[in-house]
C-alpha cells in the first residue's frame, strides 16, 4: 500500500539499512508531498530516526534510493551526496531528537550559522569579508533580516542575545527550527519535536508549522508520538514497526487501521476499541 | 525554624562527620606509605659505605600538613552545595557580572595598549625589561595564534610549536639560500606555516578528543626530530647561525652613513634595535588580535565557534567542517609562522632545542589559564607565567614546582580560566556575555 503523490519532494525506494545482524529499516518506501506536512510514526525502536539519519545523509543506507525533487525540475540523489551537501545544495534541512543547538552562542548567531553559506559566499570566501567590503555588510544585513524573521515567528525576538542553552525547552525546540529555516530548506525534517512540551508549547508548534507549510511552502516530515499532534495536522501518515511499513495513507484511513493500533501501541485486540474511541476524542477536542 | 526548614535554605552544607574523618585517616595512611619511605630515611655517605640516617620529625609535619590540608579543603571547598563549585548566583545576577567584566574588560584592554605602546620610553625601562617584554609579547601572539585552534575551534594542539618552528626555519633558510629579506619572508613563513597546518589538518579530521591531542602533539615532535636529523640542509643539532637581523625598512641599524642612526640624525645606540624589535612583535601581535577579532566577526570565525559547539549540527546546516578545521588550523598555523620568523631575526641563532614540546604546553597553558577565546586573558596569562618565570628565576630548582602548584589553584579557583566569559560576535540589541558553563570547550578537554 503506497499512497499516491503526484507532486512528490521526496521519495523513498527501497531504503534498508542494516546495522550488524539488525534490519532496523527494512524495504521501506514512502513519498512527501510538496508543501505537505508528512507524519512518519512508530513505536519506540521502530526504525524512524534511522530513516531520517539515512535521508540526511548521516548513515549511508545499505540499499535503497533516497531522492529529492524541486520544483524547477533539479533532482539530488541523497543517499550519494555528503552530508553537509544534503542541506547546502538538495535543500533538506533536520532538527534532532536531543536538541542539538550551539549552547554557547546566542540565539542569533546560531541562525546566523544556519545561513553560513550564502554568507561565506557574500564574504568571498572570507577575503573580501575581512576587508570590510560593502557586498558583504549588505548580506550580513539581509542574513539579520532573515534571522528576525523566523524570531518574530518563533517569538524569539526578545531572547536574540541571550545564550541559546539559557533558553526554556520549549524555546530551544523552537530555534532549532528556526535555525533549520534558515537554510531556506525545500523538506524540513523533524525529530520528535514536540517531546517534552507542555499542551501549550505544543499548540503552538502546531501553528508554526502550519506556518511554515503554507507560507513558506516547506514540505515537512515530522517524527511524532503524540496523537493530537499527528492526527491534527498531517496531510499523510507513514507508520513503521520493526523498519517495516505498515501502514501509510491519510489520518482518516490510518485512525481505523487495526494493524496501526496494535503495533503503535502495543496492545491486544479486544483493546484495540477503546484504544480507538481515545484516538476519536483526541482529534475531535 | 525546623530542622527541615534550615536543610532547605542550605541544601547540601552540611558535613558528614564520619565521612570526613574516614577520609582523613585514609590520607593519613596514604601520605605515611609515601613520605614515610622517601623522607624519614634519608642514605648518607658515611666511611665504608652508605648509612641510613632517619628523618622522623620531618616526616611526621609533612604529614600532619597534608592531613590538616585535606581537613580544610572539607570545610571550605567540599562542603559548598553539591554540583556548584561556585556558590550558586541568581541568573540575572551571573549576567550583570558577565557585562561588569566585558566593560571592565574593555577599559584594561585600553590601559593595557597604551602601557605597551609608551613601555620602552618609561625611564626605568632598561635592557633586561625590554627584552622581557619582547619575549611576553612574543607569548602573547603564540597564545593568540593558538587561542583561534582551541579556544575558538575547539580543537586541542598540542603541537602548535611546530608551525613556529616552521616559521622560524623558512625566514632562515630562506635568508641563508636565497638571500632575501625579512620583510619578504614573513608573508612567506606564515604562508609555509598556513600551508603545513592544512598538512597536519588531513590526518586529524576524523579524530576526537585524546587522539586528536595525541597526534598534533606527534606532529610537532616530528617537525622537531625531521630538523634535527636534516643535517646538510637544516644544519642538525648545530642550528642556523648569521641569520640577517631585521631592517628598518631596508635601512639598517649600524654606525654607517646609510644606518638607522645617522638617517634620522640620533646618537648611534645598540638599543635602537631592540626596540624597534619590541615594536614589531607588538604590531605582529597586535595584527593578530585584530585579524582574530574581524574573523569573529565573519561567517568563519562563527563557523569555528559553531564547530567547538557541536560538530553534527554544523554538518546538518550545511558546514563543510573539513574545511572548517583546516582553515583553523592554517590561520593558527599561519600567525605561529610570523612569530617563528621574528623569533629567528631576533635571535640571529636557531636550533630544534628551541621547539621542545615544552614550548606547546607553556603556550598552551597560557591560552588554557587566560581563559579559552578570551583574547585579553592569553595577555594577563602571558605576563604572569612569563614573568613568573623571571621572577622565580633565582629558585631555579623549584620554579616548576612553584608554576605547576599555581597552575594547580588557579584550575580549582577558576576551572574555565581567568577570564571565562564570551563575548557574543553579532548582537541585535545589546551585547551580552555569555556566561561560560554555557560556552563547550569542544574536543579533547
Ligand atoms: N548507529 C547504530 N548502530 C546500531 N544500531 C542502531 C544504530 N542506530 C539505531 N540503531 C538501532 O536501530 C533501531 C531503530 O532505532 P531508531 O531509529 O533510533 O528508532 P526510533 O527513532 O524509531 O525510536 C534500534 O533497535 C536501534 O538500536
Ligand atoms: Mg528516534
Amino acid at each position: 500500500m503506497i499512497a499516491k503523490i503526484d507532486d512528490a519532494v521526496l521519495t523513498v525506494e527501497h531504503l534498508n539499512m542494516r546495522f550488524g545482524g539488525l534490519l532496523a529499516v527494512d524495504n521501506l518506501s514512502f513519498d512527501v508531498g510538496r508543501k505537505d506536512i508528512t507524519a512518519l510514526i512508530g513505536p519506540n525502536g521502530a526504525g524512524k530516526t534511522t530513516v531520517f539519519n539515512c535521508i540526511t545523509g548521516f548513515y549511508k543506507p545499505t540499499e535503497g534510493r533516497i531522492t529529492t525533487h524541486h520544483e524547477d525540475g533539479k533532482k539530488f540523489l541523497l543517499e550519494r551526496m555528503d552530508d553537509f551537501k544534503i542541506p547546502k545544495i538538495a535543500k533538506v534541512a533536520r532538527t534532532f531528537q536531543n536538541i542539538r543547538l550551539f549552547s554557547g552562542m546566542t540565539v542569533l548567531e546560531n541562525l546566523m550559522v544556519g545561513q553560513h553559506n550564502p554568507l561565506m559566499v557574500a564574504s568571498n570566501y572570507t577575503f573580501g569579508g575581512i576587508f570590510g567590503l560593502k557586498t558583504y555588510k549588505t548580506a550580513e544585513k539581509k542574513a539579520m533580516d532573515l534571522a528576525k524573521y523566523w524570531m518574530d515567528q518563533t517569538r524569539l525576538t526578545a531572547r536574540a542575545d541571550d545564550a541559546a542553552g539559557d533558553l526554556p525547552y520549549g524555546d530551544q525546540r523552537k530555534l532549532e527550527i528556526a535555525r533549520a529555516m534558515c537554510t531556506n530548506p525545500k523538506l524540513l525534517c523533524l525529530d520528535e519535536p514536540a517531546a517534552g512540551l507542555n499542551p501549550r508549547e505544543s499548540e503552538d508548534l502546531n501553528k508554526l508549522l502550519m506556518f511554515i507549510r503554507k507560507e513558506r511552502e516547506t514540505g515537512i516530515l515530522l517524527i511524532e508520538h503524540d496523537m493530537n499532534v499527528v492526527m491534527g495536522i498531517s496531510d499523510h501518515i507513514v507508520v513503521l514497526d520493526y523498519g517495516k511499513k505498515i501502514a501509510d495513507g491519510t489520518p482518516e484511513e490510518i485512525r481505523s487501521d487495526p494493524k496501526v493500533i496494535a503495533a503503535y501501541l502495543g496492545v491486544d485486540d479486544e483493546e484495540i476499541e477503546t484504544v480507538e474511541q481515545e484516538i476519536e476524542e483526541g482529534v475531535s477536542s | 525554624m525546623t530542622d527541615e526548614t534550615i536543610k532547605e535554605a542550605n541544601p547540601g552544607w552540611h558535613l558528614d562527620a564520619g565521612k570526613v574523618a574516614k577520609d582523613l585517616v585514609v590520607t593519613a595512611l596514604l601520605a605515611t606509605a609515601i613520605f614515610g619511605s622517601t623522607i624519614a630515611y634519608k642514605t648518607v655517605s658515611a666511611e665504608g659505605g652508605l648509612a641510613l640516617e632517619t628523618r622522623y620529625d620531618i616526616a611526621f609535619y609533612i604529614i600532619a600538613a597534608v592531613v590538616v590540608g585535606r581537613l580544610i579543603l572539607w570545610l571550605a571547598v567540599w562542603s559548598r552545595p553539591s554540583g556548584h563549585r561556585s556558590p550558586v548566583m541568581p541568573a540575572n545576577m551571573k549576567a550583570s557580572i558577565a557585562f561588569l567584566t566585558t566593560k571592565i574588560g574593555k577599559g584594561f584592554a585600553t590601559t593595557m595598549l597604551l602601557i605597551a605602546l609608551v613601555f620602552p620610553f618609561l625611564p626605568f625601562t632598561d635592557r633586561y625589561l625590554l627584552d622581557l617584554g619582547i619575549l611576553v609579547l612574543t607569548y602573547v601572539m603564540l597564545g593568540w595564534g593558538l587561542n583561534i585552534v582551541v579556544g575558538l575551534a575547539g580543537l586541542l594542539d598540542l603541537g602548535y610549536v611546530a608551525f613556529y618552528a616552521i616559521g622560524a626555519y623558512s625566514y632562515a633558510l630562506l635568508a641563508q639560500y636565497f638571500g632575501l629579506s625579512f620583510w619578504i619572508c614573513l608573508p612567506l613563513a606564515g604562508i609555509l606555516a598556513a600551508f603545513w597546518g592544512i598538512i597536519l589538518g588531513f590526518p586529524v579530521l576524523r579524530l576526537r578528543g585524546d587522539y586528536l591531542a595525541i597526534v598534533t602533539l606527534a606532529f610537532g615532535e616530528i617537525i622537531r626530530v625531521v630538523l634535527l636529523n636534516w643535517y646538510w640542509f637544516t644544519g642538525g643539532p648545530d642550528g642556523l647561525s648569521g641569520i640577517p637581523r631585521p631592517s628598518f625598512f631596508g635601512i639598517d641599524f649600524n654606525r654607517s652613513e646609510s644606518g638607522f642612526a645617522h638617517i634620522f640624525g640620533l646618537e648611534y645606540s645598540s638599543s635602537h634595535r631592540i626596540v624597534f624589535l619590541y615594536f614589531l612583535i607588538l604590531a605582529l601581535a597586535l595584527l593578530t588580535n585584530f585579524v582574530t577579532n574581524r574573523l569573529r566577526r565573519l561567517p568563519i570565525g562563527r563557523a569555528w565557534e559553531a564547530l567547538r559547539e557541536d560538530e553534527i549540527a554544523c554538518r546538518s546546516l550545511g558546514l563543510n567542517t573539513t574545511t572548517v578545521k583546516l582553515t583553523a588550523f592554517a590561520t593558527g598555523g599561519m600567525f605561529a609562522g610570523f612569530a617563528g620568523s621574528f623569533f629567528a631575526t631576533r635571535q640571529g641563532f636557531i636550533s630544534p632545542e628551541s621547539f621542545t614540546f615544552i614550548e606547546s604546553a607553556l603556550i598552551l597553558a597560557i591560552v588554557v589559564l587566560g581563559g579559552m577565546g578570551s583574547q585579553i586573558g592569553v595577555v594577563i596569562a602571558a605576563i604572569v607565567m612569563i614573568g613568573g618565570f623571571e621572577i622565580f628565576r633565582e629558585a631555579e630548582q623549584y620554579r616548576m614546582l612553584i608554576f605547576g602548584l599555581a597552575m594547580v589553584f588557579i584550575m580549582i579557583w577558576r576551572p574555565r580560566g581567568l577570564i571565562s566569559t564570551r563575548i557574543p560576535s553579532i548582537f541585535l540589541k545589546e551585547k551580552k556575555a555569555v556566561s561560560s558553563d554555557m560556552v563547550s570547550q569542544g574536543e579533547g578537554h
